[in-house]
């Protein structure tokens, strides 16, 4: 199965450090939650565990090998997969040209219809939307393509990068549905926030990141009840 | 002899050249922002290479007919290569410098190009060899040849081969999604580099088959042929919308067509004053039209959606 090892990781853009030494590790089949506010440094981690962004510094370990000198596409192929902030789905492709792309490492073509025909399952929305192009889609269903395109390259590690910005609050709670939905099948999860709260409902362990660091971490319930996260991130 | 149907038939030739030129300006301006003004002088070498290999061919003894394709795909292998090799050394340095950096670059690539192939083959004009009969064809009072015939049809073929390549095929997807959001593509598994390495090898492929067609339609080749043909493609590609595929096509040939009309009814309209010798200037008064009055072109979007 699959573990991630986050080891003092440095990184950040030009000689701004937005990420300052963090460790942080997701268990087998675990829904981690990293929360913090805007700025925090969250999705300039994913985007080093992704290999969008060289780390300055620290050990990146996934399954016990190093993704150092792992270039993005390659992460890619090993398991590992980033639904983007801002979802990134290509808005001239169509639904389902998209989700082709979400299997381009992938040459198993039986696999990947079965693949598809589970996507469909799975977002039942996506269906009647197949042949459209995707940036006529709404901020929700762009999201849903989005995941199911990073599902698509049968991912072993799974990363979300805000998965509720911007949507309706039904279309949060469908959001949040099918990650619990896909957890439950086995995947490992590292699922940015900003809303804590949710975040915490779905996943059973959180870290808690400000300016760069890790100021805190714990079990879900533990966050939820604490008076830190209480007063900075759950407006109580 | 019917001087409008004659024209026509011109235009559509020349117009499939300047459509397979244009093919390789906007694929590459399509997934990097960028204006290779060396593609010119790819359709040169194309066409140099040709020639050179042809002549060694036919002096070995080989059949025309086989000689023909394959100093074509000789031509195309050469192209490629060449392509691939503009792109690694002057253009992907570059890839995140501001916008000015590589521009000057490919204009800079373009001069060197062309005094390599000056040092080759010399200043002289050569002569393309009389390989097939080039048997003439009344139609309707105009007359089209062998080597116009199949310039058109292998244009149609190459470029609907092409856009099954770009809308059919695993690489055409990951083409158009490079061409759309590199780092989504690249959280797909895209390996970024090499889509931009065969796009820039497709592309002058395409050029060389163009180059093999101008000189073969005209029976010359020339170490600077490339700089007013690469000039007049990137006007149709201008004029179709740049970055446009179906764009390059409709542009290739528009501009073949307004270029030979201009030219056979120039003299008659200015009363003699004005002859066919005023042909280049209806590619560039287009140019600036577009410029002035569509600068995205006829099948272009706006262009404040794709900057």
């Amino acid at each position: 199965m699959s573990k991630l090892e986050v080891n003092g990781l440095q990184a950040g853009y030009g000689g701004i450090h937005a990420v300052k030494g963090i460790d942080l590790h997701v268990e087998p089949g675990e829904l981690v939650a990293l929360i913090g506010s805007n700025g925090a440094g969250k999705t300039t981690t994913l985007k080093t565990l992704a290999g969008l962004l060289n780390p300055s510094a620290g050990q990146l370990l996934f399954d016990g090998k190093s993704l150092h000198a792992v270039a993005a596409h390659q992460r890619v192929a090993m398991g590992i997969a980033l639904v983007p902030e801002g979802r990134g789905v290509f808005a001239r492709l169509s639904v389902a040209e998209n989700l082709l792309m979400g299997a381009y490492s992938r040459c198993d073509q039986a696999q990947i219809n079965e693949d598809l025909a589970r996507m469909y399952a799975l977002f039942p929305r996506l269906v009647e939307r197949r042949e459209q192009l995707a940036g006529t889609l709404s901020g929700g269903e762009q999201q849903m393509l989005a995941m199911a395109r990073a599902l698509m390259s049968r991912p072993r590690l799974l990363m979300l990068d805000e998965p509720s910005m911007g949507l309706a609050p039904l279309m949060v709670k469908k959001i949040f549905a099918t990650i619990r939905e896909v957890a439950a099948q086995g995947m490992s999860i590292l699922l940015v926030e900003q809303n804590a709260r949710l975040a915490l409902q779905v996943a059973s362990r959180g870290y808690v990141m400000e300016s760069g660091a890790i100021t805190l971490s714990g079990s879900s319930a533990e966050l939820l009840g604490s008076d830190a996260v209480q007063r900075a991130y759950l407006g109580g | 002899m019917d001087i409008f149907l004659q024209q026509i038939i011109n235009g559509l030739v020349q117009g499939s050249v300047y459509a397979l030129v244009a093919l390789g300006y906007t694929m590459v301006y399509g997934i990097l922002g960028l204006i290779n003004f060396a593609h010119g002088e790819v359709v040169m070498a194309g066409a140099m290479l040709a020639l050179s290999a042809l002549t060694a061919l036919i002096s070995w003894g080989v059949a025309p007919l086989l000689a023909l394709p394959v100093s074509l795909i000789l031509a195309m292998a050469g192209c490629m290569l060449l392509g691939f090799g503009i792109e690694r050394i002057a253009y992907r340095p570059l890839r995140h410098a501001p916008r000015l950096a590589p521009l000057i670059t490919a204009i800079g690539v373009s001069i060197v190009l062309q005094n390599l192939a000056m040092m080759i083959w010399g200043r002289d004009y050569h002569a393309f060899p009389q390989l097939i009969k080039n048997q003439p064809h009344y139609v309707g009072g105009a007359i089209i040849n062998d080597i116009q015939i199949i310039i058109v049809i292998m244009a149609v073929v190459i470029m609907a081969g092409l856009m099954i390549v770009v809308h059919r095929t695993s690489l055409g997807r990951a083409m158009r999604a490079v061409a759309e959001n590199q780092h989504a593509a690249q959280l797909m598994g895209v390996d970024v580099n090499r889509v931009i390495s065969i796009t820039f090898m497709l592309g002058s492929a395409l050029a060389a088959v163009a180059g093999l067609m101008v000189s073969a339609n005209y029976g010359l080749a020339h170490y600077y042929m490339g700089f007013l043909l690469g000039l007049k493609a990137f006007t149709a590609a201008v004029l179709g919308g740049i970055g446009n595929l179906r764009g390059a096509m409709l542009g290739g040939l528009l501009l073949g067509l307004i270029e030979s009309l201009g030219a056979g009814y120039i003299g008659p309209l200015t009363n003699g004053f004005m002859g066919s010798q005023y042909q280049d200037v209806f590619a560039f008064f287009v140019l600036i039209a577009v410029l002035v009055f569509r600068p995205s072109g006829l099948l272009g979007e706006r262009l404040a959606e794709r900057a």
